[in-house]
Formats: C-alpha cells, structure tokens, sequence
C-alpha cells in the first residue's frame, strides 16, 4: 500500500508541475488541465485507483479567476484509498477540459451533468447533452450568479408552451438565502426582511 | 376507402427501406411506467424483441439538491439528505452527519455509532425489502411484495419510536441524533430480528429455486467485473459482478470494525445475482443489529464538543441568556466550520453515498456534490440493455434496485 508520501513523490517525480492540494482528508493534488488525462491515466494504470467515483466541479464565484475547477475522485477497488485531483479551467467564460471518457466509461454521465450544471465544456465528449435539466434550458444553474428562485425560463415542451403560454417561473416564497449574512444589520442580512423582488434587481446571469 | 400504401417509383422508401422501418421501433419507456421505479425514462430502439439502443433519460425528479445546499447551513439541510434514497431516509441522514462531522472534526462517542449502526442497518433491510418486493412484482411474482412490505411496515413501527417519523426520518444532527434511543426500543428491536430471520427464508424460498423466476432473470443483464468497476457500480450491483467491496469492511466508518459479518458476493453479474445478493446482505445485516443490540454502549449519545454546532435544548435557550444567543446565531448564520474540503462515503443500501462539502469556513457549504449510487449504477444501463430482449429490460431495471430521488437529487 503506497502512503501518502509516496503518492506525492512518485506523482511528483512524474509530473513536476503537480502541487499538493489543502484537504482535510484525501491525498489531493492541483494538476494543470493540459497534464489532467496523463496524469488521471497514470493514477489509474501505475497507482491502482481503478474506479473513478466522482467527478463534479467548483464555482468559485463570477469574480475569481481561475473561476472552475473540476474534481476527480478516484478509488482503488484493491487498497480502498481515495485521492482527489483537481484542474482549474483556464478560461472563465467558456471554460472546458480534456474528457476522461475513455479512461473510465463512468465519466460520461458525471461529465454530462457537470456540462449541465456549470456549462463546463469536455472535448473529446462524444455525446455532451444536458443531464438533469432538458435540453434547450438556457442557464447553468450551479454557477453562483444563478439565483435559487430560479429564473423565467421558456417551457420544456413547445406545443405546450404555445397552448397554455406558460413559462417556467421563478420559485414564489419570498427568495433569497435561508440564512442570515453575518456582519450586517437584521433587516439586511435577514431574508425575510427583504424585498419579495430580491431576484429581479439582480441582472440575469447570461445564457 | 382503401389507402395506398405504395411509394411512387424511385422514392427512397423501398420495399426492403419499409420492411426494415417496419421492424425497427422507437419507444418511449417511462417516465411514468411501473417498471421503471419513478420517473426513469428509457428511450428504446427495438428491432423485433431485440434492443438495439437504450438511452436513459433522467432528471425529472430533479430538485436541485446541491444548489439548496449552498444557501442553507449544515444543519439545515439534514431534511433534505432524506428525500434522496427516500427508500433508506436513515442511511443517507448518517452519511451526511459523518460527511460533516469529518469536516469539523468532531467524532461520534461509541453509543451514537451503536444506535448509527443499528439505524443504518435497520434501513438497509427496509430498502432490501422494497427493492425486492418491486423486482418480484416486476417479473411477476406479486406475493413477495405483501410479505416484504408487512416486514417493512414493523420496520417503519420501529423507525417512528426512534426518530418521530416513519417515512422521513432527519434523525442525525452534526455530532449526533435528534434524541437517545426509546425505552426497551433495543429489546423490539431484538424481537424483530428475531422473528424476520424464518419470514425472510421463507421470501427468499418464494424466488430462489423458482422456475419462473429463474428463467426471467438468470444470465440477463450480465455485468462483466471489469465494467462494473470502469462504470462506477457501487453497492449489490457491483458484488454481483464479483468485486467484494464494501466500505463497512474495507475503509470501516462507524465502528463497523467491532462486528463479525459477511460480504456476500456474485459470480456472473447476471440479475439473479444481484438478488442473491440482496437477500444475503439482509441476513448479514441481522447479524450486525444483533451484535450491536447485545453490546450496546453506554455513555454519551452525541458528541460533547458537537455542542457548538447544534442548537441548544429548547428548555435552556428559554432560561439563560448564554444558550440564548447561542441559539440565535446557530439558526440565523449556521455553526462555525472550517474551511477546508472532504469527501466521505458510506455504504448505503443502494452503494456508495459521497458527499464532497467544499468549505470556505462559517454555516454554509460553499459547494455539496453528492455522489449518489443511483446515478452511476444507472450509467450503465445503455450497455447493459442492448442485446436484451425487450422484456428483459423489466428484469434489468428491477434488479438494479435504483431510486430516482437519489439518482436525479
């Protein structure tokens, strides 16, 4: 069983870009997204983490830059250790990084969603549709500008849309965060003290 | 009045185009369909009996679990961790209190892990036993249903003394539970362990060496090892397919290490034994209550230094002034995390429940990725159904023992 160590010193040696990456738990490591697949298909084939478990990504807001990061998660089904890899996308407004689709076939979906979800672009993706939201909704709603009321949308169906002349609306409760913003004053930082059209004074993420 | 049917003379449409069109079907399985188990939608091509493409549509249960998740404090959103495998509410509360816990540092003392364990157990039985009351009846055998769901229904009997609830539970808060065990809940506990184990034989007698049963499930839905690990298959399915993992063994949470128990796995990834499988699993899982029952821990139910992270008792934050404004910022801005980022799994009835919480410090996750069993187990589904007759497909889906509320979050 390598320990810790050596991971980071065999991954070290291999790619010398790699730096140790702040976890509470795992082993985790900061890659550059050009050396992302290399170094995914090294842990897989040299390292004994054969299952990919989880792929997601991080917003780190509209103001930081790099504002993505994706995660992988890889699982050794013989040492039943983890470790965590992260790539930062280098573009913010349209970012996007190498698919691992064809290290593990379990990437399809987790990318697929993560498309859907922060509009993370995987080349190399063979069928990069949207996953839990339908096809043609305009937003990703993961991204922090995307407000949790939700926004007006266009309806699913355009039949229906055209009959009844519905469109998906913003969530009705009265908005905003369940929690309370610290350092401000109640009526501020209370949900509830606010204004019902919170959503609306805010400019609509672009599609 | 007669239609002609025929394509003027050199239309694309030939007799041999018409006759292939003719054998080649699309349908639309889903999302609203018995078999499907919720609103899972499978879009099938068929040519004759033979599937020769399954693409599975998901999302319709979609609710935004994680997006909920940053805008509420950690334990705010234990409600929520019920409605993903609504069919095991108390595993999934459990992963998420330790995801949490793990993030703060803050350890379970033994008499929390026991009453977890048992907990956690107890669901898993109770979401064995729906999962194959709906494969019996998915493939036809509707008695098991009724004697699966008077089990569980002693079950949900035992659950609503624990936790108040019978269907959605929340019974975890960071560091420990909403409340101790009931008085004698242990002994009923026992006394149904007790009486399940010969009902339990006598289900699985129903199907095991069942004819009909046989025939609809051996050697469909073959998974190879190797591709259940590269699809990410968790849970029953994937030691099914021959790879004995379990994380209450290999990577123990929980105290899981102090009980003696079995991991049942399969030889061929075939339908059959996924239910084999399951059936044993419910066994072992008696076997860990019991133990857990007999050396039940004293002392402390919930974590003492978790105090900073879950309200105060009511009867308290009422009489002194300290609890009081404890209790104010614990609900208005969520307790004081540290920032940092873990990723804690737990071996749920369906597979491997992750959370990943990414904190930047204070009461809000600033990310909650939840790696739900469902999902990946079903990313396999487009490989596992071509080549399968069309009713197979039923035996397929029904084995896989998914949930959409979990797979869609």
């Amino acid at each position: 069983m390598p320990a810790t160590h050596d991971l980071a010193a065999a991954l070290a040696r291999k790619f010398p870009q790699v730096a140790p990456r702040a976890s509470t738990d795992w082993p985790a490591f900061n890659i550059p997204a050009d050396q992302a697949l290399t170094a995914l298909q090294w842990l897989r084939d040299e390292a004994g983490f054969d299952m990919l478990t989880d792929l997601t990504a991080i917003d780190w807001s509209a103001a930081a830059s790099p504002r993505f990061t994706v995660v992988w998660h890889l699982t050794s089904t013989s040492r039943f250790d983890c470790v965590r890899i992260a790539a930062a996308c280098a573009d913010d407004t349209s970012p996007s990084m190498p698919s691992a689709i064809a290290l593990w076939p379990s990437a399809n979906w987790h990318e697929r969603e993560a498309y859907d979800m922060f509009g993370i672009a995987f080349p190399g993706h063979p069928d990069l549709r949207r996953i839990l939201m339908w096809d043609g909704y305009p937003y990703h709603p993961l991204r922090k500008e995307f407000p949790l009321a939700g926004l007006d949308a266009p309806l699913p169906d355009a039949e229906v849309a055209e009959e009844t002349g519905a469109r998906v609306q913003a969530a009705p409760y009265m908005g905003g965060p369940f929690v309370a913003t610290p350092g401000e004053s109640a009526g501020v930082a209370e949900p509830c003290g606010r204004d019902q059209s919170w959503s609306e004074g805010k400019e609509k993420p672009a599609p | 009045m007669a239609v002609d049917y025929t394509f003027p003379e050199g239309s694309a449409r030939t007799a041999a185009a018409q006759q292939e069109a003719a054998e080649h079907m699309s349908i639309s399985m889903g999302p609203s369909h018995p078999s499907t188990h919720g609103v899972l939608r499978l879009q099938l091509d068929i040519d004759g009996e033979i599937v020769t493409r399954a693409d599975p549509v998901i999302g319709y249960l979609h609710r935004g679990d994680e997006k909920i998740a940053e805008n509420m404090t950690y334990n705010q959103f234990v409600p929520y961790t019920d409605r993903l495998d609504y069919l095991g509410p108390l595993s999934n509360n459990i992963a998420y209190a330790m995801a949490v816990e793990k993030l703060a540092g803050v350890e379970v003392p033994p008499r929390g892990q026991a009453t977890r364990v048992i907990a956690a157990e107890l669901s898993r039985i109770s979401s064995h036993l729906v999962g194959l009351g709906a494969f019996g009846i998915d493939v036809g055998a509707w008695t098991i249903f009724l004697y699966t769901f008077t089990e569980r229904e002693k079950l949900y009997r035992l659950f609503e003394e624990l936790t108040g609830a019978r269907f959605t539970t929340s019974y975890t808060r960071i560091g420990g539970a909403s409340r101790d065990i009931p008085e004698g809940w242990l002994g009923r506990v026992d006394a149904f362990c007790d009486q399940f184990l010969p009902i339990l034989d006598e289900i699985l007698g129903l199907l095991t060496r069942n004819r009909i049963f046989l025939d609809r499930t051996e050697g469909v839905g073959v998974i190879s090892r190797a591709d259940a690990i590269a699809y990410g298959l968790t849970g029953p399915n994937l030691r099914a397919s021959g790879v004995p993992l379990d994380l209450r063994k290999d990577r123990p949470y929980c105290g899981y290490e102090q009980y003696e128990f079995d991991v049942p796995v399969g030889t061929k990834g075939d339908s059959y034994d996924r239910y084999l499988c399951r059936g044993e699993e419910m066994k072992q899982s008696v076997r860990i209550i019991k133990q857990a029952v007999k050396a039940f821990p004293g002392g402390d139910w919930f974590a003492r230094d978790a105090r900073r992270i879950f309200a105060p008792p009511k009867d308290r934050v009422l009489t002194s002034i300290e609890e009081l404004i404890q209790n104010f910022m614990i609900v208005t801005e969520g307790p004081k995390m540290p920032p940092g980022e873990v990723y804690f799994e737990a071996e749920n009835p369906k597979g491997i429940l992750g959370f990943y919480v990414v904190s930047r410090g204070g009461g809000v996750p600033w990310r909650l990725k939840i790696r739900s069993p469902s999902f990946c187990n079903l990313s396999i589904l487009p490989k596992t159904c071509v080549g399968a007759m069309f009713t197979d497909i039923v035996a397929i889906l029904g084995s896989f023992d998914f949930v959409m509320g979990e797979c869609d979050r």
